[in-house]
């Protein structure tokens, strides 16, 4: 610096560089302006969608009491009648079925990777998973027309005893448990992998079985982990659009079997928004259809959160 | 049963389950491969030709229209929730937010990323109504950019978590500005930035509830950003319905593009995200 202003462009140089000091601060400011606009629009988007939802529920919800439109089976907007009893037991049915057929052996598939596969196979499996979970849904559901439509309806509804053409609410819960399968898998192969190496240790070096381990020892351990991902799972399946829209047969009605047609409370949305835009009451309550999905989804999320936390204070294994 | 037995047992059930999932995945993938480029190898003009008014129902004509449909809503609702994603990645990895604050909103985030993409077509839709506008490319974009942005956001910032702490603290000692700092730490974590913004694409590309209601299910080309279009997962989920055996094979064909693409930009993330892998200190050892 002493060096140039004795040469004569020194007042040159300092303005050039005060300059850029300027530049960058201003760069600076506007960035930080930015960042912490993009910072807010998480929860803003989170605010912005309740509040929109809630708004355009109300013209339906000043007008019907809400615990009656839970607990009516009768769904016929054209008549002004809305019942989403039908709808709710369809998605109740189909999240708890595709949970019991999907989460015991996303759980095995998880333990196989976590702690029986080893390397080039551990890689191999864990990226066909990974494949699984980004084939879109509607593909699933084109899938499940020509594979599993058929073979529900042939073969295992006639052995139930049921008749049935295949689609209903079983098949939807199949290709359900297919499609959260992967998800549940990847978070728990996640917790498994955080678990620090001496748990397995020890337990070996007191002579347990490597399942005895994983059964006492691991499952305990990455448990919160486990619990919260099933509940993910359950959420993923209760607001599942394209598959039950393409599957379910979509009638309204109470189900009487595993194997009947039915609704559920997104495929409700699908089927009917269509016809119903032009009239604001009917629109309202399909809307008001989006804003229970988003509460109880949310209500599955804060839950899994919690339990996280509460299991993981109560399962300390350090 | 003895334990050693038990432990036999368990072995075999954990490798039979994990075999289950991937006999699933290569059954969906094949079907759609042999099913789809059936259709290609019987008519290959499917992809190009334009369709007919009534294709719906008589089976003439392809899918150029929801090809190039994707393309103008994915493609823009990119760039849009990517610009988003990172900013708000850096906003909660740099210097910028407190801790609790960065706590919060990734809460906010888990929340969004869980909430179903037909609540998302709702949202939009309202707004639609509310501004008395029409569904349109336009508001399509706007649903899947919205829709991807918790899943871009989450991969950044796991990928700017992994940039080494190296970065940062000889950005700083040079008298970086934190913008700066910010800068240097994405370029660290390039590959696994864009790795998580293709991840974002593809979830993108393969969504159908959050168009359904916002893009419209025209069967026109894509005329202009105020005007209908319709996109790959939409197409398939409306001809899949249809009456016409024709109009459903074509369904078929239509999905054999999307799994295609899908499937590429899957093993290009996974390249990127290994060639990542290797420079990170301390990363994924697989």
């Amino acid at each position: 610096m002493s060096a140039s202003t004795e040469s004569g462009d020194g007042t040159d140089g300092a303005t050039a560089s005060d300059e850029r000091i300027g530049r960058r601060l201003l760069t600076e400011r506007v960035s930080s302006l930015w960042l912490t606009g993009a910072g807010y629009f998480a929860i803003a988007l989170f605010v912005l969608i309740v509040l929109t939802l809630v708004y355009q529920s109300l013209p339906l919800l000043s007008e019907y009491s809400v615990v009656q439109m839970l607990t009516s089976s009768n769904w016929s907007p054209q008549q002004n009648e809305f019942g989403f009893l039908p709808a709710i037991v369809g998605t109740i049915y189909v999240t708890i079925l595709s949970m019991l057929m999907g989460a015991p052996i996303a759980i095995l598939a998880a333990i196989y990777i976590a702690e029986f596969a080893e390397g080039r196979t551990k890689t191999i499996v864990s990226s066909f998973i990974d494949v699984l979970a980004a084939i879109p849904s509607v593909i699933f559901g084109l899938v499940a027309l020509i594979v599993v439509v058929p073979l529900v309806g042939d073969y295992i509804a006639p052995a139930v005893g049921s008749g049935a053409t295949g689609l209903g609410i079983f098949t939807v819960s199949l290709v359900m448990a297919i499609v959260v399968t992967p998800f549940i898998i990847s978070l728990s192969v996640e917790s498994l992998e955080a678990l620090p190496d001496e748990l397995r240790e020890t337990s070996l070096g007191v002579g347990a079985t490597q399942w005895e381990t994983i059964r006492i020892v691991l499952l305990r351990a990455a448990g919160p982990g486990i619990f919260s991902a099933i509940l993910l799972g359950f959420g993923r399946v209760f607001g599942a659009t394209i598959v039950p829209a393409m599957l379910i047969g979509g009638q309204t009605q109470i189900p009487d079997s595993l194997f009947a047609t039915g609704q559920t409370l997104p495929t409700l949305i699908v089927n009917d928004f269509g016809e119903l835009m032009s009239v604001p009451i009917r629109q309202s309550a399909l809307i008001f259809v989006g804003l229970a999905l988003v509460i109880v989804v949310w209500l599955f999320n804060f839950g899994a959160m919690l339990l996280r936390k509460r299991l993981q204070q109560r399962w300390q294994y350090q | 049963m003895d334990r050693h037995a038990r432990q036999r047992l368990f072995g075999y059930l954990a490798r039979g389950a994990a075999a289950l999932v991937v006999a699933v995945m290569v059954l969906v993938v094949a079907v759609t491969i042999y099913r789809g480029g059936r259709v290609f190898i019987t008519d290959p003009a499917i992809m190009i030709t334009p369709p007919g008014s009534r294709y719906m129902l008589e089976g003439d004509g392809g899918f150029l229209h929801a090809v190039l449909g994707s393309i103008f809503i994915v493609g823009p609702a990119t760039v849009v929730s990517m610009t988003l994603a990172v900013s708000t990645a850096i906003y909660l990895q740099s210097d910028y937010s407190s801790e609790r604050f960065s706590d919060a909103v990734n809460m906010f985030l888990n929340v969004l990323w869980a909430t179903p993409p037909i609540v998302y077509g709702v949202f939009v839709l309202t707004i639609i109504i509310a501004v008395g506008a029409r569904t349109s490319l336009f508001f399509g974009i706007v649903a899947i950019a919205i829709f991807q942005y918790p899943i871009m956001t989450r991969y950044t910032d796991e990928a700017l978590r992994s940039a080494p702490d190296a970065v940062k603290e000889a950005t700083y000692g040079l008298g970086a500005t934190r913008f700066e700092t910010a800068l240097m730490t994405v370029r660290a974590a390039l590959p696994g930035v864009i790795a998580g913004v293709i991840m974002g694409f593809a979830r993108g590309i393969g969504d159908a509830a959050t168009v359904l209601f916002t893009s419209g299910r025209s069967t026109n080309m894509p005329a202009g950003p105020f005007e209908p279009a319709t996109t790959l997962p939409v197409l398939i989920f409306d001809q899949a319905m249809s009456f016409n055996a024709e109009v459903r094979s074509h369904a078929y064909a239509a999905a054999f593009v999307l799994i295609v693409v899908v499937l590429g930009l899957i093993v290009v993330s996974k390249l990127l995200a290994g060639r990542y892998a290797r420079y990170t200190p301390g990363g994924r050892h697989s």
